[in-house]
């Protein structure tokens, strides 16, 4: 086997200074009748080859994303990642080596996140971040968690904005930690949502996400307002990273604690994950962080270097007293956002998220023109929400059959809820004007 | 020669810093230092080509952006090289042995790297409509058979982002299995062994469970005893990492399964070490009710710098029903995904709730995939027994040199205490960092906690005899040196590295945990 470097040779000469007869006496610990005699039934040995074979064909049955005009977000979006960062982040330097806990040999990787936690902070417009979450949708659920811990109250509020899937995270988490929630109902473009009304004295966090699920973009500050008043943290909740080079940060509005999924930046669509989560914070909450942190220090020698720091907050110290449970990061995306938003800087960051706005104003303009579609948002960044005359479900198989990845039917995440005819449409710079003039085509036979 | 010892080391820092070459630039040849990011800021330059969109009218509100982010501009060459630059101050698996104990840092095959990046896998979206997708489904669909068949268990949850998430769910389906019992109220504890790894008792604390700790015995098990007199009708589940912290399989496991199920509690196996035995034992005939399974650890997906990870979680059929959406169905029309509570109950089945947004780490699901085809169930078996023989040598021909504290064989790591430093000043930290010095990693320290100065060695079936052979050796040295009073070439150390030994209080007791702009100069003129 072509990983496995031992010979025959190797194995009787190591089995005689173990004093072994076999393999087989080093397994004699294991229960006589849980030991396997002969394998289990699966299929043999693999060269290369045969392997690219089989999941070459399974890869050969999907529409990949880049193949076709393509307008799914609704917390996935799919951009141009910069040739450089897909072969920074295979160097064997960074892709095989473990989490930074010798600190001497790992200041590669810990500089970097140290570099990406300070990113991460000046976008959102906090004061610190921590070296990130396995997702946003998990990080929304740290969040409340943290909360709790700050507040030392036991109940949410989550906006009808919220992405229903993160709603679902953190009420699985609220019903096992035995922790109290409110959830608001889906908050359409158009409708004014009374969250703060739902602000009470008992009220550890209310949860907003802007761009909302629907594509709206949500004024915090009335929001953060009300939440101080009463002792309660806003968290901010933004999937789609790019729209902060173009929208006021969640900092800025007032937030206490800002959630985001970092994918837009430096990483793929992988069919979900891996992605990274971003997660920001005040500086007097740091010690209330679930996750890994990086900090600065000096060596020995007076160098400036890097460590993980704070990790008494964290389970390997802690243990059952720790903040979180977490233990992994998502090392690499991270190094991937960093190197892209790096190459983006100030400038490209701010551009990507103008041309994004553009590319879905003038999807928006072209849909709206389409005899039975009616756009519901006033404001929105790069993905918006429309009413059709048809159920968007049927609608988005109908493009699918004619070449087009038309967007997310509300239905599909929040099914029963009387949002039907609601279809989910993000546009990103990888949109050409020919996708978008195939897209409005395609709608037309449609509807 | 004053402050050299007979092998030319430097016996003391200042020692150390005048045997260096000073340099102008503070490199040294190939060690780069390398400014922050954010030092390399040259407005004006950009790593990206850009257009500006051509004039429109902007519908973002009254939410526009003010002001300056902060973020530096850099070309692209500078932020190549910057990038690589920092890569060199890195160890990993491919540089060389990284004998980690308990993290399995094994060869990560780079077949699997270009299978991830396969248009058809890679650029798929999550919520594409499922007729779009049948390939990923299945993909899917066929990991979640091979880890059932790889563990004889009934049931599998894939979504898990890492090993403590998949912990986390193993545990929400016992606690929903003990609602569904209306017992839920009254089993509150959690039976925890003292060498479990800090997520266990911090998964079961998450839930609300009170975490027993279980004492091990003189040969580094589970005391059943003392285990069996911990059990009781408030007993919610053990957590047992099998084989153990200690590299040990636990002989007793059938036992303590037999009386946790007598007890009316579940038994959720921590198999974060399943690369020990996959293939040649299934925790589902030792009595397992729930297992995570670390991709990147038994099944090879990099761990790139800490992450991103993967969790699975295996279910008997007690549990089985309880398993969290989304999964994946494979019927008459093809592959479906059962992704909201509207659908589970259209599909009869009773998943406890969602753990994450989408589907898991597909990323890592085609990797792993790719690892097991590659194997197959022959060299699966045979990765279990390489990873087992190659610990066992490095215990047998150590444990003279340096300290085992329980008898053999091993599984997939030999465990040794620092017995063998006592009276030397040297102490497990010191003897780990000179290992920095001789070109490796050092093996995980200080755990587990049930023996004084642990240090955790695992070699995995990737590293070939020679590798190991070298590895010996040099670990006989050290030990030698040690105990012959060459104490500077510990307490010292690393004296080679990148950086030395770093002021981790320093750190903790004012963090700085980013870069912020220097003030501005007064004007001086």
């Amino acid at each position: 086997m072509r990983y496995l470097p031992l010979t025959e040779t190797d194995r009787r000469e190591m089995l005689g200074v173990i004093g072994a007869k076999s393999v087989d006496e080093l397994f004699r610990d294991v229960p006589e009748r849980a030991r396997l005699d002969g394998l289990v039934d699966l299929p043999r040995r693999k060269g290369e080859l045969d392997v690219e074979r089989v999941l070459s064909k399974m890869a050969s049955k999907n529409v990949a994303a880049g193949s076709v005009p393509f307008f799914v977000g609704a917390g996935a979006y799919r951009h141009h990642v910069p040739a450089s960062v897909d072969h920074l982040i295979q160097r064997s330097e960074f892709l095989t080596s473990y989490t930074p806990y010798q600190p001497e040999i790992t200041q590669g990787t810990l500089q970097y996140l140290f570099e990406f936690q300070t990113q991460v902070a000046m976008i959102t417009g906090m004061e610190v971040a921590n070296a990130s979450m396995y997702d946003g949708s998990t990080g929304c659920g740290e969040a409340v968690l943290m909360a709790h811990r700050v507040t030392k109250r036991k109940k949410a509020v989550l906006s009808g904005t919220l992405h229903p899937q993160y709603a679902e995270v953190v009420r699985n988490l609220s019903e096992f930690a035995d922790y109290e929630l409110e959830v608001m109902p889906a908050a359409l473009p158009g409708t004014t949502e009374d969250i703060v009304a739902h602000i009470a004295d008992d009220t550890s966090c209310v949860v907003v996400q802007t761009p909302g699920f629907f594509g709206e973009l949500v004024d915090l500050r009335p929001i953060a307002e009300a939440a101080h008043a009463k002792g309660a943290l806003l968290i901010a909740v933004v999937p789609e990273i790019v729209s902060l080079g173009a929208v006021t940060p969640p900092g800025e509005m007032g937030a206490d604690i800002v959630v985001g999924e970092g994918q837009s930046i430096g990483n793929g669509l992988n069919f979900g994950g891996p992605y990274v989560g971003l997660f920001a914070t005040r500086q007097k909450f740091i010690r209330q962080m679930p996750g890994r942190l990086c900090g600065e220090t000096v060596d020995a020698d007076g160098k400036r270097g890097f460590v993980l720091t704070l990790s008494t907050r964290e389970q390997h110290i802690r243990r059952e007293k720790a903040t979180s449970n977490i233990c992994t990061n998502s090392g690499l995306c991270c190094l991937a956002f960093t190197i892209h938003m790096s190459l983006l800087g100030e400038e490209g960051y701010k551009r990507l998220a103008r041309i994004n706005h553009a590319a879905a104003v003038d999807l928006a303009e072209r849909l709206a023109k389409v005899p039975g579609v009616e756009i519901l948002n006033q404001a929105f960044f790069n993905e918006f929400t429309m009413r059709l005359t048809k159920p968007a479900a049927e609608v988005v198989d109908a493009l699918a059959d004619k070449g087009v990845l038309g967007g997310v039917p509300a239905s599909r995440l929040l099914p029963g809820a009387g949002l039907d005819d609601l279809l989910i449409v993000a546009s990103t710079e990888i949109n050409t004007d020919e996708d978008r003039a195939a897209y409005a085509a395609a709608l037309e036979e449609v509807l | 020669m004053s402050g050299m010892n007979k092998q030319g080391r430097p016996t003391s820092i200042a020692g150390a810093s005048s045997v260096a070459h000073e340099t102008f630039t503070g490199n040294r040849a190939l060690h780069l230092e390398e400014a922050l990011l954010f030092e390399l800021d040259n407005p004006g330059a950009c790593g990206v080509d850009l257009d500006e969109p051509a004039p429109f009218t902007a519908r973002l509100g009254n939410f526009e952006r003010q002001g300056r982010i902060g973020l530096p501009s850099v070309s692209e060459p500078e932020i190549v090289r910057h990038y690589v630059r920092l890569s060199a101050k890195n160890y990993s698996i491919d540089a060389g042995l990284y004998p980690l104990g308990s993290c399995t840092m094994k060869h990560n095959p780079r077949l699997n790297e270009k299978m991830a990046r396969l248009p058809g896998i890679g650029d798929l979206h999550p919520l594409q409509p499922v007729k779009t997708v049948q390939g990923a489904l299945e993909l899917m669909d066929t990991l979640a058979h091979w880890l059932k068949e790889l563990t004889g268990m009934p049931g599998v949850a894939l979504s898990p982002k890492a090993g403590a998430h998949g912990e986390l769910c193993g545990m929400m389906a016992i606690r929903a299995a003990l609602i569904a019992r209306g017992e839920d109220e009254a089993r509150s504890r959690v039976l925890v062994p003292e060498s479990a790894h800090g997520t266990n008792p911090a998964t079961a604390a998450l839930l609300g469970y009170k975490v027993d700790a279980i004492p091990a015995t003189k040969e580094g098990r589970v005391d059943l005893e003392a285990f069996k007199a911990k059990l009781g009708s408030d007993v919610a589940a053990i957590m047992l990492t099998n084989p153990n912290t200690c590299g040990l399989f636990e002989r007793d496991i059938i036992d303590i399964a037999d009386a946790v199920h007598e007890a009316g509690a579940y038994f959720y196996c921590d198999g974060a070490n399943f690369n020990a035995i996959v293939g040649r034992v299934r925790p589902g005939d030792l009595g397992v009710d729930a297992m995570h399974i670390n991709l990147h650890k038994t099944f090879s997906t990099p761990h790139g710098g800490g992450g991103p990870g993967a969790g699975p979680v295996v279910f008997s059929q007690a549990l089985a029903p309880f398993a969290p959406r989304p999964y994946v169905v494979h019927g008459p029309d093809g592959f479906r995904l059962v992704e909201t509570a509207e659908d589970a109950k259209a599909d009869g089945t009773t998943p406890f709730g969602r753990m994450t947004a989408f589907h898991g780490q597909m990323g890592m699901f085609v990797r792993a995939l790719a690892y097991m085809m590659s194997h197959g169930s022959d060299g699966l078996r045979q990765v279990a027994e390489d990873a087992v023989l190659n610990a066992n040598y490095v215990l047998a021909s150590l444990k003279d040199d340096l300290s085992a504290p329980f008898e053999g064989p091993c599984m997939h790591e030999a465990l040794f205490d620092d017995h063998f430093l006592k009276g030397t000043g040297v102490e497990t930290l010191d003897f780990a960092k000179a290992m920095i010095d001789e070109g490796y990693h050092p093996m995980t320290m200080y755990f587990p906690l049930v023996v004084h100065g642990a240090l955790l060695i695992e070699p995995t079936e990737t590293e070939s005899k020679q590798a190991v052979d070298l590895f010996i050796a040099t670990l006989k040295d050290l030990a030698r040196a040690a105990k012959s009073n060459d104490k500077e070439r510990f307490t010292g150390a690393p004296y080679l590295s990148p950086r030395r030994r770093l002021d981790e209080t320093a750190a903790a007791r004012s963090p700085v945990l980013r870069w912020v702009p220097p003030a501005p100069k007064q004007a001086a003129e």
